[in-house]
């Protein structure tokens, strides 16, 4: 089991874009294996999604390496538009880049909580539908690496907490590699692997505990950012009791 | 059978209409029917070279327009220019190009009026050879790259990250636009090849909810489109392109009512 967990999905090393007279990211390594969740935070403009894109080879004349040790790939872009003139439903996108069958695009909508929207149109889907359907075709076929840029945007909190669980589960299940980007610092926090803080560079990177505790990592997102790994942590120092009052070790 | 000029152009004009349906399709769904015209007005600069080496006019149209779309393509990589700026300099210049090389053919008689709107009368029997044979070509290889050409449409960082090469299918579809513009040149004529590339496909986009639906469709409007247009063009004595283009813009109208129906029903 180590032997497969430990495999290399894929590897960024020491990339760059250059684009319009300045440098979009640079510097950037970072490296993601089976079974992990590897996420990227950062401010806006930080190049986070650049950083994905590189990754998957969207973007060309870039500067370093990226070597990639698996063909099977899910991505969910940050911003998908579908024109009106385009008419397509939920099924033919779920097809878009993958032969599946029916049975397995039922189970993957079924996953994300919307097998009922199967046939409709979607230019007719709200926000948060759209967003459980592109996770959806991401994972449909059982990626090995899947790469998330936000796929949570838009979704209503109940089901936000549910698809990050059902992201977790599908690593564990699947046993793939995730790229994760992510403004949800909690998430982050409680259930990845392995942190990448971007601006620009890698500011800091490492497990979640130790990226908090960077000086780097506090300076770019304020002393409260710090506080959230102290969230769950502080589970550890107290008790519950059967009405629910909290006792603390002392 | 294939005496009779009518039958000729009949058989001709179905031929164009099965590939420009599905052409016409991703026109409309990339965007690209400026691009179209661009391609269309390179034609006469192709024709131009045609009569000058004498070269099948078919032939040195698609060589024209192929290299014309791969200019494009090189400068929309190398220059800041905005793509329709590129396409009208294209367009442009091919056409101006072409018109100073008609001037100094002035010892060749030269049917202009047929070039711009097509003429039935012109279609013999090895244009039917090279719509039927190029036609066909066209349609496999658009059902052989259907699938990455399709998620590029979509999406083309989701196609790219995805490993569906969309660059190089882009490139492709562009060469397949060049043929089809040169196998209908005769018929329905350069100024209006846009138009049967892009009418049939709107007419079926008002009535269709999935692409595969939309192309079924749009290949039916363009085959009722040339056989109304042709036997109207027959029987008033009209140039074949313009007839065709109007019947397939009845269609059109017709399917506005059906939407307008049934949005009402849905009320």
């Amino acid at each position: 089991m180590n032997k497969i967990n430990s495999e290399t999905l894929i590897k960024v090393d020491n990339v760059g874009l250059f684009k319009n007279d300045k440098w979009l990211v640079k510097g950037v390594s970072l490296e993601v294996k089976r079974g992990e969740i590897v996420t990227l935070i950062g401010p806006n403009g930080s190049g986070k999604t650049t950083t994905a894109k590189i990754a998957l080879g969207i973007h060309k004349n870039i500067e370093g390496k990226v070597l990639t040790f698996t063909d099977k790939v899910g991505y969910v872009p940050q911003k998908i538009s579908v024109d009106w003139t385009l008419p397509i439903r939920v099924v033919d996108f779920m097809l878009l880049t993958q032969n599946l069958s029916d049975e397995e695009i039922i189970n993957a909508l079924k996953l994300t909580g919307v097998e009922h929207l199967k046939n409709n149109n979607l230019s007719n889907l709200s926000g948060g539908e759209f967003q459980r359907v592109l996770i959806a075709r991401a994972i449909a076929k059982n990626p090995d690496l899947l790469v998330l840029d936000e796929p949570v945007q838009g979704v209503d909190f109940k089901g936000e907490i549910s698809l990050y669980e059902l992201i977790k589960e599908i690593s564990d299940k699947v046993n793939c590699g995730i790229l994760l980007i992510s403004h949800d610092l909690h998430v982050v926090m409680s259930s990845t692997d392995y942190v990448v803080c971007l601006n620009g560079h890698v500011c800091c990177s490492g497990t979640p505990q130790s990226v908090a505790n960077n000086n780097k990592y506090q300076e770019l997102f304020g002393d409260r950012a710090s506080t959230i790994l102290s969230v769950y942590e502080h589970k550890h120092d107290h008790t519950h009791s059967a009405d629910g009052t909290i006792k603390r070790k002392q | 059978m294939f005496d009779d000029f009518f039958i000729r152009a009949l058989i001709a004009g179905i031929g164009i209409a099965l590939v420009t349906g599905p052409l016409g399709c991703f026109i409309i769904w990339r965007r690209l029917s400026f691009f179209g015209d661009t391609l269309s007005h390179s034609a006469l600069l192709g024709v131009t070279i045609a009569f000058f080496f004498e070269l099948n006019i078919a032939f040195s149209v698609f060589l024209i327009s192929s290299a014309i779309a791969l200019i494009l393509l090189k400068l929309q990589k190398t220059t800041k220019l905005p793509g329709d700026a590129l396409l009208g300099l294209l367009a442009h210049s091919s056409l101006a190009v072409g018109l100073v090389v008609i001037g100094f053919l002035t010892t060749i008689r030269f049917d202009i009026m047929g070039l711009l709107f097509g003429d039935i009368l012109a279609v013999n029997e090895i244009d039917l050879l090279i719509i039927w044979i190029g036609g066909a070509l066209i349609l496999l290889i658009l059902k052989y790259i259907w699938k990455p050409l399709f998620a590029s449409t979509v999406n083309h960082e989701l196609a790219e990250a995805e490993g569906m090469n969309p660059d190089k299918v882009n490139a492709i579809f562009t060469v397949l636009l060049a043929a089809i513009i040169a196998i209908s040149i005769k018929i329905v004529g350069l100024l209006l090849i846009t138009g049967m590339l892009i009418m049939p496909a709107a007419m079926a986009r008002n009535i269709s909810n999935n692409p595969t639906q939309m192309v079924k469709l749009s290949i039916i409007g363009g085959l009722l489109s040339v056989i109304i247009g042709l036997f109207s063009s027959l029987e008033i004595n009209t140039p074949s392109g313009p007839s065709i283009i109007t019947a397939a813009l009845v269609l059109f109208c017709l399917t506005l009512i059906k939407i307008k129906n049934y949005s009402e029903l849905k009320k």
